[in-house]
């Protein structure tokens, strides 16, 4: 039997999905036809996936794997088309996204500002960094149970496991870069008269942006999985509540569905980062003009 | 136009090391006794690691002076109160800023209304040659333009002192002639206090009033070399500038010491 992280594991592709390289559709000398030859490489193994997929199911093979209670592609399609129309399941989607939002929008403001004061300061340092160590090993699905008994409702408490999932790779990265931040920046800025707020605003927060968005597209990871274990174990709405649901009712084309959509929303929160990642460290010179 | 910019601006300040000494942890990087006149161009030109760097950081700021004391204008401030400012060898300037951004970013530390910095900004940039190239990010420049843009941010400070860190170190001959004939060219429009820290013996030669030569670190005083005839195009086809240049190298080791007939150190 596998156990539920696992299976969430297994259920978000997306959370760090980088998006397809570019590099194999290079066009140019090799003329239109090997381009798009290189263009159709991708999607080969996606088409032959599906395809395997499909006929496992078809023929219910049994070879030490079972696949005769696994869903065909065509069942969960069906299954994706009717719940996107009801309002149910997009009240769970919004519901998950919500959480995700709030806690991963938390953690970054939190994570941000922590990392930057010990990178910055000494008593920050010797204050916070100890009690960092201590709670970053421990992971977030292990606090299920606390914070059922601490929040007062679930929903603060799903929201408490992301934030406190998404929290350190933000901290960790900005703390990171404040040590790699070239001096000759801070120093220009002073003898041009800088104050340590002009510093810390003009300098520290712009230079820092690059690791700090990496800290970020790390954190939408973890957040996803955290966000969706929580609702499988403790929600009421939520996409992850809603695939365990179809789980518990026999629905196993919603459960896949499920884990689907899960894939889809995290490939697309993950790929918003990237692309205001990109547009706020345009200035990098590995960036394109 | 230009001349709103400098009309702001005091001349040079005079600057002065009493006895000024400088240490590093593991011991003095720095100790000398130096007076300069409001408008020269002083020029430090030493071993490598011998503390000439840290002699400009000191002035501006960003170093403590262990002993001593340094003046400017007559007063024990430093940094940007005093009016010094710097300009570095490497890339000091912010690369997610376009040259326009980072030469206003000055203004306004400077405390520059918003609606003064854009005139004075464009100003800025056509003294350097760089208009054209306002809206280019550090990394679509060269380098000799990075270092245009760095001196217009600079300038942007009004200082009354310049310290410059061999800005130009790091570029090819060519270019190098350029800034220097800039530095010149806004030099003789400004009239700054230059002290200008350089490991070429030419390029001190073309550009300074002084040449003050420095021992290997703690950095001392081993000789200052009064320039024969100061930025005179045809300087380098008199026959003192090859002396000159020779007494120079010397002193850093390089060659025998001519036998001259004064040595006032």
């Amino acid at each position: 039997m596998t156990t539920t992280e696992e299976r969430v594991l297994q259920a978000v592709p997306g959370a760090e999905a980088p998006p397809v390289e570019r590099a194999l559709s290079s066009p140019g000398r090799g003329g239109r036809l090997a381009a798009a030859a290189a263009r159709s490489l991708p999607i080969v193994p996606i088409v032959g996936a599906v395809l395997a997929w499909h006929l496992l199911t078809t023929y219910d093979v049994i070879a030490w794997l079972r696949f005769d209670k696994v869903p065909g592609p065509l069942d969960v399609f069906h299954s994706l088309r009717v719940q996107f129309e009801t309002a149910e399941f997009r009240q769970h989607v919004v519901s998950s996204l919500g959480r995700i939002l709030s806690g991963f929008a938390l953690a970054s403001l939190v994570g941000v500002v922590v990392g930057i004061g010990i990178g910055r300061s000494k008593v920050v340092a010797a204050l916070l960094r100890p009690l960092i160590e201590i709670a970053r090993p421990i992971p977030a699905i292990a606090l299920v149970p606390l914070a059922i008994l601490l929040f007062p409702t679930s929903e603060q408490g799903i929201i408490f496991i992301t934030f406190f999932a998404a929290v350190f790779p933000v901290t960790v990265a900005t703390m990171h870069a404040m040590k790699t931040l070239p001096l000759v920046w801070m120093d220009a800025a002073s003898t041009l008269g800088a104050n340590r707020r002009q510093v810390l605003f003009h300098i520290v927060l712009p230079g820092a942006m690059p690791a700090i968005f990496s800290g970020l597209s790390v954190s939408m990871g973890v957040a996803w999985i955290c966000v969706v274990s929580a609702e499988m174990i403790s929600g009421q709405f939520g996409v992850g509540y809603w695939t365990w649901m179809s789980y518990s009712l026999l629905d196993y084309a919603g459960v896949v569905a499920g884990m689907l959509t899960i894939g889809a929303l995290g490939f697309t929160t993950s790929w918003l980062i990237e692309r205001l990642g990109r547009r706020v460290n345009r200035w990098l010179p590995g960036e394109a003009r | 136009m230009s001349s709103a910019v400098v009309a702001s601006t005091d001349a040079g300040a005079p600057v002065e090391l009493d006895k000024m000494r400088i240490d590093y942890a593991d011991g003095p990087a720095a100790h000398l006794d130096l007076k300069v006149s409001p408008g020269e161009i002083v020029m430090l030109l030493g071993p490598s690691g011998c503390g000439k760097s840290t002699i400009l950081r000191a002035l501006a700021g960003l170093q403590p002076i262990a002993a001593g004391a340094a003046r400017i204008d007559g007063l024990v401030r430093l940094g940007p109160e005093a009016h010094c400012a710097m300009v570095f060898q490497e890339d000091a300037l912010l690369p997610w800023r376009t040259a326009r951004r980072n030469v206003e970013f000055a203004l306004a530390l400077r405390g520059v209304p918003r609606r003064e910095r854009k005139q004075l900004v464009l100003e800025l940039l056509d003294q350097v040659g760089l208009t054209p190239f306002a809206d280019h990010l550090p990394k679509q420049l060269s380098g000799g333009m990075r270092q245009r843009v760095q001196l217009a941010r600079t300038l942007a400070a009004e200082p009354r002192v310049l310290l410059m860190d061999e800005p130009f170190g790091a570029l090819d001959a060519q270019t190098r002639l350029d800034m220097q004939e800039l530095l010149i060219s806004v030099w003789r429009q400004r009239r700054t206090t230059i002290l200008f820290v350089t490991h070429d013996v030419d390029e001190a030669l073309l550009l300074a009033d002084r040449v003050v030569v420095l021992t290997p670190r703690p950095a001392r005083i081993a000789r200052i070399v009064a320039v024969a005839h100061p930025r005179d195009p045809d300087a380098q086809l008199q026959p003192e500038f090859g002396l000159q240049g020779k007494e120079i190298l010397a002193l850093l080791g390089h060659g025998q010491l001519p036998p001259t007939e004064d040595r006032k150190d």
